[in-house]
C-alpha cells in the first residue's frame, strides 16, 4: 500500500534547460524569503507541482513534514524537493539517486547562495560600523518586534492543535514544555523525547 | 555582565569557539538538536551553555538574520561563523548546519514511505510538534527578560510585542509589512533614546 506512492509518481523527461529553469527559479527566490523559506512555500507549490507538475501533491506535502519533524534547519524542506525532482527524473535505481542528488544541489545553491553571499556582506559591514548610533538602533529597536514574531510562531504552531476541548492534551504538553523552558535547565532533547513516546503511546 | 549598549562579541573574558572545526561541530551538534526549528537550540546552546553571547546579543543578531532574505538559521550561522573566523568561519557554521541533518532528512525520506501508515509514528510527529510550539514560546518568554536594559523601556517593549503578535497571528499580516512598519517604528523610536 505504502509502495504505491513511490511507483504512481511520474518519470519525467528533464533536459538540461528543464535543470537551469529550476536553478534559476530559486535563484529568484532567494532574495524574497524574508522570514524563512518556509513562508515562500505556497510559491514553490505554484512553480513545482502546479506549473511544471515536477512533483506531485503529496511528494510536496511529504517534503515539508518530513524536514519539519527531523532536526536541524526547516530550509532542508527544499533539498527534499530537488531529490524527489530528481527521483522523478531518474526512477528507481541508480539514476534516480544521482538526479536525486542534482536536484538537491541545485534547489539548494539556488536558493541559499544569494541570500547568503547579501547577509554576509551585510552584516559584515555592520559590525564593523556597530558603534554607530543608526546600527545600534537598528538592532536593539528590532528587539521586541523580533520577540513578538516568535511568540507569535509558537502560538501559529499550536494552534494546530485543534480545539481546547477535545485536545487537551497536546495543548497541556505545550505549556508545560513552555515552563519548563522558562523555568529550568532541562535538556531541550528530554523534553523532545518525552512528547515523541506520550505521543507514540497514543496519550496525546 | 556586558551592558546591552555595546554589543562586543569577541570581549576577551568570553569564551569562543576555539577554530572553524570547533564551529563546525559545535553547529553540527546544534542542528541535530534542533526538531522543528534550529531558533530554541540555538539560544540554549550557545548563551546559556557555551557563553559565546549573551541574551541581548542573541536577539539583535536574531533580528539581523530575521530581516536579511535566506533562511534565518542559515543566516545566523554566517554571522556567527564570520565575526570570529571570517570567511572560513561562515562557511564552517554553515557547512556544520546543514551537513548532517542533510544526510539524516534524505535517510529519513527514503526509509518514511515504510512507516508513514504506522499510527504510533503519526503519533509521536504530533507530541514533537507540541513539545516544539512549547520551546520556542519558552525561548521568546526567556528572551523578553533580556529586554529590561532596552532603550525603549519595559511598558513600550510589551506594546511593541504584543501589536507584533496582533498583526501576525491574529490579523495574519504578511511578514512583508510587519517588519517595515512595526520595526520601522521600533528602530526610529530607539535612535531618539539613543545618545548621537
Amino acid at each position: 500500500m505504502t509502495a504505491a506512492t513511490t511507483v504512481t509518481a511520474p518519470l519525467l523527461a528533464l533536459n538540461a534547460g528543464d535543470w537551469l529553469n529550476l536553478f534559476l527559479y530559486y535563484l529568484s527566490l532567494s532574495l524574497l524569503a524574508v522570514g524563512g523559506a518556509i513562508a515562500t512555500a505556497p510559491d514553490m507549490h505554484r512553480f513545482l507541482v502546479e506549473r511544471q507538475a515536477w512533483l506531485t501533491d503529496p511528494q510536496f506535502s511529504a517534503s515539508i513534514a518530513i524536514a519539519q519533524a527531523a532536526p536541524g534547519p526547516n530550509v532542508l524542506f527544499i533539498a527534499l524537493l530537488g531529490w524527489n525532482v530528481g527521483i522523478n527524473a531518474g526512477g528507481p535505481g541508480v539514476a534516480g539517486w544521482l538526479l536525486g542528488a542534482l536536484g538537491m544541489a541545485v534547489c539548494m545553491l539556488g536558493v541559499m547562495l544569494p541570500s547568503s553571499l547579501l547577509t554576509w556582506l551585510a552584516t559584515r559591514w555592520g559590525h564593523r560600523n556597530r558603534e554607530r548610533r543608526a546600527v545600534r538602533a537598528f538592532k536593539q529597536g528590532m528587539a521586541p518586534v523580533v520577540i513578538g514574531l516568535l511568540l507569535a510562531t509558537a502560538w501559529v504552531l499550536a494552534r494546530a492543535h485543534g480545539v481546547w476541548a477535545t485536545d487537551w492534551p497536546v495543548w497541556l504538553l505545550t505549556a508545560v514544555t513552555v515552563v519548563l523552558v522558562w523555568r529550568t535547565k532541562l535538556h531541550l532533547l528530554w523534553m523532545l523525547g518525552t512528547g515523541a513516546a506520550l505521543g507514540a503511546l497514543g496519550w496525546i | 555582565m556586558a551592558p546591552a549598549t555595546s554589543p562586543h562579541p569577541n570581549a576577551p573574558t568570553r569564551p569562543q569557539p576555539r577554530n572553524p572545526t570547533d564551529l563546525f561541530w559545535s553547529f553540527t551538534l546544534l542542528a541535530l538538536q534542533g526538531f522543528g526549528g534550529v531558533l530554541a537550540v540555538v539560544q540554549r546552546e550557545l548563551v546559556e551553555k557555551k557563553g559565546w553571547m549573551t541574551n541581548e546579543e542573541f536577539v539583535e543578531d536574531w533580528a539581523v538574520a530575521q530581516i536579511m532574505p535566506g533562511p534565518n538559521v542559515v543566516n545566523l550561522s554566517i554571522m556567527i561563523g564570520d565575526r570570529y573566523f571570517g570567511l572560513r568561519g561562515a562557511v564552517a557554521a554553515l557547512a556544520g548546519m546543514l551537513t548532517f541533518p542533510l544526510i539524516l532528512v534524505l535517510t529519513l525520506a527514503m526509509v518514511y514511505a515504510q512507516f508513514s501508515s504506522e499510527p504510533a509514528v503519526a503519533g509521536a510527529l504530533r507530541g514533537m510538534g507540541a513539545v516544539a510550539a512549547g520551546l520556542i514560546a519558552g525561548v521568546g518568554i526567556k528572551l523578553f527578560a533580556s529586554i529590561k536594559n532596552h532603550p525603549l523601556g519595559r511598558p513600550l517593549c510589551v506594546v511593541l510585542a504584543g501589536l507584533t503578535i496582533v498583526a501576525m497571528a491574529g490579523l495574519r499580516l504578511p511578514l512583508f509589512w510587519i517588519l517595515p512598519v512595526l520595526g520601522g517604528a521600533a528602530c526610529v523610536l530607539t535612535w531618539r533614546k539613543l545618545a548621537p
